[in-house]
């Protein structure tokens, strides 16, 4: 029998969330294994493709000096989509294609790779092609380690981080989850897809590393969603966002409904010509505050996807800042809790703390009605007519007819999409309490 | 240069070459497996429809072929899936599964 060894802390996955944990945790002088079940960090990461990675100015000062992104966001736009019609609320910075920036597109093999990199370089032992396969419990049910699918693979630790994605088997088998219910979740599936970095910068008009964010409503086919194109140096990521049970619900297939965007002539002339470099499908933690788990138990933490950190409010979509600020700040309640020698969920409650101090739960707090209201029947199937519409009349030259008032018109266009006017009152309040 | 002419269509991929542009280095043991006596009972079929690497296909005798080869393991089949017992997800071997790319 080789002779037990424990460690300090055990992260499960090299993600963000794991990374900023290890390397947290590591600069305290803890030994930390950093566990990956890829081949290497970020193998088995997709998301849309932007990043916001401000919070990394304390883990990692000058952090865009290295950072492996594709392009700086100097461009965000809103589509609102029909069959027939697009409506675009376009915004351009210049601040944001120069330090500090603000939010860069990046492939996450390369930017959780570059992470981990990091947390190794400050001590942390990063294994990969290892699977954590389950808790390992003392008599009392405290957390002690991780079993592992490596041969002798039991690894035993003063606290365990669960940075183990959304599907979190650990935190489940911890029973930090209630009943898992498909309608809290989404998923994105996405296409990478090459264009020369010229026929990019002429199509979304930017220049050098600018880069733009298109976030689309109305154009997933019926399905309750959203889209998505960013463009990366040579390639554009286009994709949906999909409500499972609603995607489960109907006939078309992700990749059907993918090409129906890419069909639509608002989108076709941006996206055409170029070849498909990969095909790409993650799960998203949709929901937000509601579908939370329990962040604490005895001897472990829960951060990032595991513990459903994604924010998806409309016009915010973030998830990375999340995981590698919710990482961190595990990483630091872990280092007070082994200071201290106390490890137990009473230990570790400086996590919970945090969580709720900062930005993390905060903004989670703030938006917490945002994932329903922008998922809702009515902003999904109904506000996408009614705007265009709207809009089409406004700036529709009808004579020898005098031009209608703009309230005529979207009390008409209101009608026809079929809205009443106390949803649409219910909903501009729900809005303004969310967002406002 | 604009890239092709306004309107031209490319000819969109079969699903065969879709997925053909994703890694996947696969391990013998099926990290998923679905219980077809099962299937054959559900009228709803989630799986079929939702899973983005289309591995749920229905079979003329009323069951399900499932292959876990090129699989995203992301989740969605055993999210939807209403059938107690009918599918079992775990992680593939480390090492093991799909990869996306780097640059």
């Amino acid at each position: 029998m080789p002779e037990q060894t424990t460690v300090d802390a055990i992260v499960v996955g090299a993600g963000p969330a794991g990374s900023a944990a290890a390397t947290v945790l590591a600069r305290h002088g803890y030994s930390v294994i950093l566990l990956e079940r890829g081949s290497f960090p970020g193998s088995k990461n997709m998301y849309g493709g932007v990043v916001y990675p401000r919070i990394l100015d304390q883990l990692h000062p000058e952090w865009w000096l290295e950072a492996p992104i594709q392009r700086w966001v100097t461009r965000r736009s809103t589509m609102v989509l029909t069959d027939t019609q697009a409506v675009t609320v376009d915004f351009r910075s210049t601040d944001w294609g120069a330090p500090p920036y603000n939010g860069a597109t990046a492939y996450r093999p390369d930017w959780d790779h570059w992470l981990a990199g990091k947390a190794e370089a400050d001590g942390a032992l990063l294994v990969c092609s290892t699977t954590a396969t389950g808790l390992l419990r003392d008599g009392s049910g405290r957390v002690v380690g991780v079993t592992t699918d490596r041969p002798d693979g039991d690894l035993h630790a003063r606290v365990v981080i669960a940075c183990d994605g959304v599907n979190s088997f650990l935190a489940k088998e911890a029973g930090l989850y209630g009943e898992v219910d498909a309608a809290n979740y989404t998923l994105g599936v996405k296409e990478t897809i090459a264009l020369p970095k010229d026929v990019i910068d002429e199509r979304f008009a930017v220049r050098g590393r600018d880069g733009v964010d298109i976030e689309i409503l109305g154009g997933t086919s019926g399905v309750n969603g959203g889209g998505f194109i960013y463009t990366n140096l040579d390639t554009l990521s286009v994709g949906v966002v999909l409500k499972l049970p609603k995607l489960g619900a109907q006939k078309l297939r992700p990749e059907q409904i993918i090409a129906n965007l890419k069909a639509h002539p608002a989108i076709a002339p941006l996206v055409e010509g170029g070849e498909i470099k990969e095909y790409s499908a993650h799960v998203i933690p949709e929901a937000g505050l509601s579908m939370m788990p329990t962040m604490t138990a005895d001897g472990m933490l829960v951060a990032g996807d595991a513990a459903a950190m994604c924010l998806a409010a409309g016009i915010w979509l973030e998830g990375v800042n999340f995981a590698m600020a919710s990482g961190m700040y595990a990483g630091e309640a872990a280092a007070e809790a082994l200071e201290a020698g106390d490890t137990s969920a009473g230990g570790l409650a400086g996590y919970e703390r945090r969580l709720n101090d900062t930005f993390v739960l905060r903004d989670h707090r703030k938006l917490h009605r945002a994932p329903a209201l922008v998922l809702s029947d009515r902003v999904q199937h109904r506000y996408p007519a009614m705007i265009a519409n709207t809009v089409e009349r406004m700036f529709r030259v009808d004579n020898p007819s005098p031009k209608p008032g703009l309230r005529r018109i979207l009390n008409e266009e209101r009608k026809r999409a079929g809205v009443r006017i106390r949803d649409l009152a219910k909903d501009t309040l729900d809005g303004l309490r969310t967002f406002g | 240069m604009s890239g092709a002419p306004t309107g031209e269509r490319w000819p969109e991929l079969s699903f065969e070459d879709l997925i053909a542009t994703t890694r996947f280095d696969i391990h013998e043991r099926a990290h998923i497996t679905v219980d077809d006596a099962i299937c054959a009972d559900c009228s709803t079929r989630e799986c079929v429809v939702a899973c983005p690497a289309n591995l749920f296909v229905p079979t003329s005798d009323g069951g399900i072929l499932f292959n876990y080869e090129q699989c995203f393991e992301c989740g969605t089949c055993y999210l939807l899936c209403n059938k107690e017992g009918a599918i079992t997800w775990t992680y593939p071997e480390g090492g093991h599964g799909v990869v996306f790319k780097r640059t």
